[in-house]
This record gives structure tokens, C-alpha cells and sequence, in this order.
């Protein structure tokens, strides 16, 4: 009884260890937000601000950065790339794991041949297609080169597999076209996979700074992480507790939504077997 | 004209012939079991039919017409899977309206949304809507009708995927082993049921079983299919008593048929003292001997019938099944014994087996059955008097 008792606390204990490892750093960007700029250059390293001074960085942030706009472009670029991901890569993978074709098999190549070839590789080609078609600075240069995903292609493509065939047989014999298929048994069916794979999209979208700095130089069509940028840059300077409040601002609608859905986020990562 | 004929159905895997040459014909309103081991071709054939999957060669008429090139849709055949394939993301009702609502409804009053606003959906639905109504009362899912298959037991949604099967009214029904996800108590409860609809809805039925005593119990005509031939089409009371192939023998009934081997000389067989002469010419050589359980009767006293054994004895009620072994040859034989038959005996013990002569049957070496024109052998009295 105590045995069970001890290794309980043991194993409490490390995955609280864990657990502030991890979230030392966002700790401590919540605790600087509210400190002043005295406070943040003392010697000494505390947790707690000496004057509580939230409201004020806060106001700070959102006067100096455009914050709507940064918001904005954020979820109309995530948005927009995860939907288009969405309807290319389930019919696909549909196909792929349901219907016999003679090109499925290079076309199974190529998908995992595209899950090795990182951003960085075709950063330049894109850049200089985007330029060519005078499309930087827009939203298609934002969405446009992540609109198929060879890695939501794949994980959906397992997914699919599991489903039983039977249910798609039950579906022609009740007269739906293959379209019909996807769209009135796959898709509801497949929510579990959706919601998994909108958390590594959106996730990975919403902090990307790489893509957005090399396509955008404009204010206006700034996505968070580079607006961030922008701001330290050009205007905060050294002002950290501001620079701070402002990142908590565009951190803080992931960790929302993540908290709201959690449960189905979870349900959707073990379902799929993508885990860790 | 059949209301379904297959002239010559094959079908190869990768160079493994699945189907070789099933032809088949059912008569309108027929219940046909298609019953054989696992992997002997009855359930592509059934995928074939249905036209989820593509023959090599061979026709299907319906009604005399040709489906080879028809969709599966437009085939009008139903089938109820294994599996039952209910689609899980809605209710009973609404997975039994789905062949109605992709049959009545046009592609645009399908739309989300849009398709309600459409004039003249509102009466088809209330159509599709009584229809299933009256499906339900008949299979007495009435009270389903609002629940998901996740939240129904096997039964249930065994019920279920019958409903959206019948609703329909196809010309021709598929059953795909509909019962074998079931417990054994609800499965026999649920074999009558689906003769009893079958008879209700008049429809010809393929009914797919590895279930010897499922086919021999539902079925009309029982067909028996092994390794991708069809080597019997006949009523379950042909198919038990007078097999054609010993293929065939030995998959229908239970306990298995004895299967003892022989020596055929000059168109005669002797075995043990029986003498069974042949009706066809056959090169002198080995042939099978074979003869139901029930025809096997043993002598505690040893005194007549061949000598044997009796390895094990299995009480089942209403019946015993005596596991014996010949002296001589060696061979396994299985007695099918009434109770007061058995009761002198113990397992372990010396009797004395006799077979009647006159219910055996003869296979020649490549398994066909020969036929016997005059049966002689030592009158045997029987065991227990």
C-alpha cells in the first residue's frame, strides 16, 4: 500500500519536474510582462514583480504594435493554408488508401520522397517564382507553397487505411459517387485525424518566421512572429516588459485553443498512433 | 429465365485462380447458401455480383439482363456485410434513409443547406422518412431509430443494416456471413428471423456462410464452394444425403463424415467384410469409403462388427459421440449414438464397430462419387439388443 504510495509521489514528482522544465522559459515571460524596466535589469533574478506593472506593458504593446492586424493576418494565413491542406490532402489520401490505380504506388515515392525535401531546400525557387509573378507581400506568397501537405497526406493515408472497406463497398452499393464517398462518409468520419493533424498545422503556421521574413517586408501583411520582430527592432528597443506583454498577446490564442479542445486533441493523436 | 444466372465466373489474384467457372442460377424467390471453408472464393464472388469487384471472365444476368457493365449502384442489389458497415457517423434512421435519399433525391436537393430550400424535397423526405418508419416496425428497431451504431449491441445493429438492406426493395439481396459476429444463442434467434423476412419480401438471396448447419438449416438450395469451384448445387437434404464430390461430404455435417480408405478390385470394394459392388468402371486402386456418424453403431460385447476401440466418449445431451479407432487399419471412425446406445460403454474400451453397409458411399481417387449398384456384406445385428 505505501510501495504504491511512494511511487506515486516519485512519479508526480518528476513529471512536475518535467513540466517546469519546459514551462520555465513561458513562466518567465508571463512574470517579465508585469515587471518594470527597473525591475527587469536588477541583479537579482525573481519571479514575482516588485510593481505590478501588467496594465501598463500591456497598453504599451498594443499602442505601439499593430496587434489587430498582426492577429489577424495570423489566423486569416493559418486558416486559409490548413483548409486548403485539408481538401487537397483528403481526397487524396482517399484515393491513395482506397481505390486501385496504377500510379499509386510511385505516387506512395513521391509523397514520402516530399516528406524529406524541408522548406529551406525550395525557399529560393519559390522566392524567385514568387517575385517573377510580382506576389510578394500577399497573402498567396503566405499560403501558397503550403497549401499540399505531403505530411497531412500521409497521416490521413493512415488513417484511411484503418477504416473498414466494407463501409466504402456499403456506400457504392447505396449509389454515392466516390466524391460522395468523401464527402459524406470519410470527412465526417475522419475528425480524429483532422484535429490531430490542425494542431501540428496551425501550431506550426502560427509561429513560423522563416517563410513569412523572407517573402513579406511589409507591415501590413506581417504575420505575428515577424510583427514581433519588426517591433523589437524598430521600437522597443530594450523596452522588454512590453516586448514581453506583446508575445504573451500572440502565444496567447494557441494555448487557448489548445486548452478548449485538449480533450480532442488527445482522443485525435492517439487514434491516429501519431504520438511523442 | 432465372431471376439470377452466373454463366462462368472466374476470377485470378495475381495468377491464383480465386473463381474457376461458377455458374449458378437462382429462381425467383430463392434462398441460395453459398457455404464453404474460408478463403474458397465465396466471398468475391458475392463482391463480384454486387459489382464492387470485376470477373476475368463469365456473365451475371438479372432478370435476363447483363450487369457486367452496370455500376454497382445501379445493379439494385443490396447486401448486408459482415461487419455490417453501418456508417457510424449517424443515426439508425438516417443510415437506413441513405439508399433512399441517394435514389429519390436529386444530386442538388442533396446539399447541405441548399437542398432543403429546394421545391418538392420536403414531400420525397417525408416519403423516405415514412418508409423507414415502416422498415423499423418490421424489423422491430422502432425504438433505435434516434441512436448511432456505437451506441447498439451486435444484434441490433445486425437489425439495423437489414433495415437499409430491405428499404430499398432490391431485386436481388447479398448476405455476407450476416450472422457471424453474433453470440451463439442470438445467432440461431436471428437465423429464422432472416428466412422469415425472405419469405416476407419474396426476394432472391445469396447467402454467404462458412457455417455448414447455417446454410443446411436457411437455405432452400445449398451451394458448396472449395477451393473456387462450385462442386454442388442442390436442397440441404441432397447435400447431406447424397453428395457428389467428397469434398463435399466431408464439409457438410457434424460430426464429420467418416472417410475410410479402401481398395477398389474389379468394380468391387471389400471393407471389413462388406461387399459393395461398383455401378461404374473404376481402375482398380484406392478409393474413400464414406459413412455418417449416425450410421455407425457399436457392440460392447465385441462380438460382431469390425474389432476396435474407443479413444473418447462426448456426452452432449441428447447424443454421444463415441471417437473410436478400427484394430486393423488404424483409421478414425466417429459413431453418433443415442443415449441408451452408450450406456455400456466407456471410453478405453474393446467394441466391436459396425457400419451399415447400404448408407455407404464411394469416392473414387480424385474425389468424385461413384455409385453403388448392389450392396452385400455379413448382416450385422444391431449393437444394443
Amino acid at each position: 500500500m505505501t510501495g504504491i504510495h511512494a511511487g506515486r509521489i516519485v512519479r508526480f514528482a518528476l513529471l512536475s519536474l518535467g513540466a517546469l522544465l519546459i514551462l520555465a522559459p513561458y513562466i518567465f515571460m508571463i512574470s517579465t510582462a508585469g515587471k518594470t524596466q527597473s525591475d527587469i535589469f536588477t541583479a537579482a533574478l525573481s519571479l514575482i514583480p516588485q510593481h505590478v506593472y501588467f496594465a501598463e506593458n500591456f497598453a504599451k504593446a498594443l499602442d505601439k504594435v499593430p496587434m489587430a492586424t498582426l492577429l489577424w493576418n495570423g489566423v486569416a494565413v493559418c486558416g486559409l493554408i490548413f483548409f486548403f491542406q485539408v481538401a487537397v490532402a483528403i481526397p487524396c489520401a482517399y484515393a491513395m488508401a482506397k481505390l486501385k490505380f496504377r500510379a499509386a504506388r510511385a505516387m506512395m515515392v513521391l509523397v514520402m520522397l516530399g516528406l524529406l525535401v524541408p522548406i529551406h531546400a525550395t525557399a529560393l525557387p519559390l522566392y524567385v517564382a514568387f517575385d517573377k509573378l510580382s506576389l510578394l507581400n500577399s497573402y498567396v506568397a503566405l499560403v501558397a507553397p503550403f497549401t499540399i501537405s505531403v505530411f497531412a497526406i500521409f497521416m490521413f493515408l493512415q488513417f484511411f487505411r484503418a477504416m473498414p472497406d466494407d463501409l466504402i463497398h456499403a456506400a457504392r452499393l447505396d449509389g454515392m459517387s466516390e466524391l460522395g464517398i468523401v464527402a459524406r462518409v470519410i470527412v465526417p468520419n475522419a475528425w480524429p485525424a483532422v484535429t490531430a493533424f490542425a494542431i501540428f498545422s496551425v501550431v506550426a503556421h502560427w509561429n513560423d518566421l522563416y517563410w513569412p521574413l523572407i517573402v513579406i517586408s511589409k507591415q501590413a501583411y506581417a504575420t505575428p512572429p515577424l510583427g514581433l520582430m519588426y517591433f523589437r527592432a524598430a521600437e522597443a528597443g530594450d523596452d522588454y516588459g512590453a516586448l514581453m506583454a506583446a508575445t504573451l498577446i500572440i502565444t496567447l490564442p494557441l494555448v487557448v485553443a489548445f486548452l478548449l479542445a485538449q480533450k480532442r486533441f488527445v482522443e485525435g493523436i492517439t487514434m491516429t498512433g501519431l504520438k511523442g | 429465365m432465372g431471376a439470377l444466372s452466373l454463366r462462368g465466373l472466374s476470377k485470378a489474384f495475381a495468377g491464383n485462380a480465386v473463381l474457376n467457372g461458377i455458374s449458378l442460377d437462382a429462381e425467383p424467390g430463392e434462398f441460395i447458401a453459398l457455404v464453404g471453408p474460408s478463403g474458397c472464393g465465396k466471398s468475391t464472388l458475392l463482391r463480384i455480383l454486387a459489382g464492387l469487384d470485376h470477373a476475368d471472365a463469365g456473365e451475371i444476368l438479372v432478370g435476363g439482363k447483363d450487369m457486367s457493365n452496370v455500376a454497382a449502384a445501379d445493379r439494385n442489389i443490396a447486401m448486408v456485410f459482415q461487419s455490417y458497415a453501418l456508417y457510424p457517423h449517424l443515426t439508425a434512421s438516417q443510415n437506413i434513409a441513405v439508399p433512399l435519399a441517394m435514389k429519390r433525391l436529386s444530386r442538388a436537393q442533396r446539399l447541405p443547406l441548399i437542398g432543403a430550400w429546394l421545391p418538392g424535397q420536403g414531400e420525397i423526405r417525408a416519403g423516405i422518412a415514412r418508409d423507414v418508419r415502416e422498415m423499423a416496425g418490421l424489423l422491430k428497431i422502432d425504438h433505435l431509430l434516434d441512436r448511432k451504431p456505437g451506441q447498439m449491441s451486435g444484434g441490433q445493429r445486425q437489425r439495423v443494416a437489414l433495415a437499409r438492406a430491405m428499404v430499398r426493395h432490391p431485386s436481388i439481396f447479398l448476405m455476407d456471413e450476416p450472422l457471424s459476429n453474433l453470440d451463439a444463442n442470438l445467432r440461431v434467434h436471428a437465423r429464422g428471423e432472416i428466412v422469415e423476412l425472405h419469405r416476407r419480401a419474396g426476394v432472391p438471396t445469396l447467402y454467404v456462410t462458412h457455417d455448414q448447419a447455417e446454410a443446411l438449416s436457411m437455405a432452400d438450395r445449398v451451394a458448396v464452394m472449395i477451393g473456387g469451384h462450385l462442386l454442388q448445387l442442390a436442397t440441404p437434404e441432397t447435400i447431406y444425403n447424397d453428395p457428389t464430390h467428397i469434398e463435399v461430404a466431408r464439409f457438410v455435417g457434424q460430426p464429420r463424415i467418416n472417410i475410410l480408405q479402401a481398395i477398389a478390385e474389379n468394380g468391387r470394394v471389400d471393407f471389413e467384410g462388406m461387399r459393395l459392388a461398383l455401378l461404374e468402371k473404376v481402375a482398380n486402386g484406392p478409393i474413400s469409403l464414406g459413412i455418417r456418424p449416425e450410421f455407425v453403431k457399436l457392440s460392447p460385447s465385441g462380438r460382431s462388427g469390425v474389432a476396435g476401440r474407443i479413444e473418447r466418449l462426448e456426452f452432449l445431451g441428447s447424443e454421444i459421440i463415441a471417437h473410436c479407432r478400427l484394430g486393423v487399419s488404424g483409421d478414425s471412425v466417429i459413431a453418433k449414438l443415442a443415449p441408451q446406445e452408450a450406456k455400456d460403454l466407456i471410453g478405453g474400451m474393446p467394441v466391436g464397430i459396425l457400419l451399415a453397409p447400404e448408407q455407404a458411399m464411394v469416392f473414387g481417387p480424385e474425389g468424385r462419387r461413384l455409385r453403388i449398384a448392389e450392396v452385400a456384406g455379413a448382416r450385422q445385428e444391431p449393437a444394443y439388443v
